[in-house]
């Protein structure tokens, strides 16, 4: 085995699990969420609620701002790029970003081609709806997936449906006989050797975490005992009351997501948690860009 | 034989799999109580060392954890392990368990462009594959700290007494040698124990 970028990649992404993802803005809530137990940070110049409440056009965040997170921290340092984008994607690798993600959340750059990520050292991260988009996005060189969700609503009903989906899909794929698997591929326009990996090993080839809306420690544990191997969680925190408090619950909600004693106690009394939107409230769907 | 794997964060389950594979049941550690079980030997696995080190103090398991260590109970650290073992780290003021006689160096090699796969000794074993990710490497190991393998010169794994510390993740490889290694010495401690 030579110096495989695909599998030390996939490997980082091993490390992450079990850990939650934060969207941080500056270097001091960056600061916030390492004290908290964030295993990695999500450096963007807006998090998703105020990209949504802004509206217009949404890029890759100012490198100068993402360099100042890498600086303040020691754990591992993401960063949004849009659908397609390879530029700001080189631009990310060029300041040797930790793992990038080809985000729905940002505007997408392209509205057929998803980045080309075989072509990158840097790993990808990639939403998915279900697993033929999971399937898709790793066989373009994705090393970790999480479910789309809707981000910046506090509503967890997406990633729950997303994250369902794709475990339902795992399980009747698990289930086929052999001569199955070429037809499963067809529709879901994916080569037959990643069909033949969720066949023989009942999960996906790489790490999946959940995404969009986790609001609460009990978001992030239902997350967890449907199948997610961490979370990532974006407005629900730094849109809170107390950021800090709600920060570590979520952390300690996810290492033990099992036991409803101690998720009881993590609920309690972590002041506001992110007022939200329904999804019949919203106008503009970000899990239906890029498929 | 038994071995506990902290399940807080990173990669436990992989650590387990490689148990299962050399016939040895684990169980896992996610909470003080958790540590009532019996077990003969104890994995801390790769993740985030920060992340590990909070949580662990926070669930109420760092002194008792700690104390079990000391009294010998057979350890193995892999990379965010490591660091929770190591005495000092040179670009850290946060220490853990502090148990062993090393010094050690956080994201020694960077971040992920830095992360990398190599082949090289290991104690007697000979060549095995070692896989490197947002790795420490370790500066000076001193005492009775035993250097088993080393990477351009770079010490990347050590045992002291039941201690067995690798920078690199031997459970992202095929290969048993190092866990082998491990069980051999919760072997040696039980046997002792029994005496």
């Amino acid at each position: 085995m030579e110096n495989n970028r695909f599998e030390l990649n996939k490997n980082l992404a091993q490390m992450l699990k079990g850990g939650v993802i934060m969207d941080v803005t500056t270097p001091e809530q960056a600061k916030i969420a390492e004290a908290a137990g964030a295993c990695a940070v999500m450096a963007l110049e807006r998090i998703p609620a105020d990209i949504r409440a802004a509206g217009g056009v949404s890029r890759m965040s100012d490198p100068k701002m993402i360099k100042g997170i890498q600086n303040a921290v020691s754990i591992p340092v993401m960063a949004k790029c849009r659908i397609g984008h390879f530029a700001e994607a080189q631009i990310l690798q060029a300041i040797e970003i930790d793992y990038i993600d080809e985000s729905e959340v940002l505007s997408p750059a392209d509205d057929k081609y998803h980045i080309d990520k075989t072509k990158f050292d840097v790993p990808f991260v990639c939403g998915a709806k279900d697993l033929g988009e999971a399937l898709r996005r790793i066989n373009e060189g994705a090393s970790m997936i999480r479910t789309k969700g809707e981000p910046g609503t506090g509503d967890v009903v997406q990633a729950v449906r997303h994250m369902r989906l794709m475990q339902s899909e795992i399980r009747r794929i698990g289930s086929m006989a052999e001569d199955e698997l070429f037809d499963t591929a067809k529709q879901l326009q994916v080569p037959y050797e990643l069909v033949q990996y969720v066949h023989e090993h009942k999960k996906l080839p790489v790490v999946n975490f959940a995404a969009g809306g986790v609001a609460t420690p009990a978001d992030a544990a239902l997350m967890m005992q449907l199948g997610a191997e961490g979370v990532f969680v974006g407005s629900g925190i730094f849109k809170s009351g107390n950021p800090e408090k709600r920060a570590a619950a979520i952390v300690k909600a996810v290492t033990n997501f099992n036991d409803a004693k101690l998720l009881a106690e993590l609920s309690e009394d972590l002041g506001e948690a992110m007022v939200g939107i329904n999804e019949q409230e919203i106008e503009l769907l970000m899990a239906e860009r890029g498929k | 034989m038994r071995i506990a794997v902290l399940a807080l964060q990173g990669a436990f389950i992989e650590h387990e799999q490689m148990l299962e594979r050399l016939g040895v049941s684990s169980l896992e550690i996610r909470q003080k109580r958790d540590l009532e079980s019996s077990y003969d030997g104890l994995i801390i696995p790769g993740g985030e060392s920060t992340v590990q080190g909070k949580l662990v103090r926070e669930l109420g398991m760092f002194e008792p954890l700690k104390e079990q260590i000391e009294q010998g109970m057979p350890v193995f650290g892999t990379c965010a392990g490591l660091l929770l073992l190591a005495k000092e780290i040179e670009n850290d003021d946060r220490c853990h368990f502090a148990t062993m006689d090393i010094v050690a160096v956080r994201n020694a090699y960077g971040r992920q462009l830095g992360s990398f796969y190599t082949e090289a000794d290991f104690a007697n074993i000979g060549k095995i594959p070692m896989t490197f990710i947002r790795a420490p490497y370790i500066t000076k190991a001193s005492g009775n700290a035993e250097v088993l393998a080393a990477v351009d010169e770079k010490i990347v794994a050590v045992k002291q007494g039941n201690q067995l510390v690798t920078a690199f993740h031997p459970e992202l490889n095929d290969n048993i040698s190092v866990h082998n290694y491990f069980l051999q010495m919760v072997e040696e401690n039980n046997r002792r124990d029994n005496k």
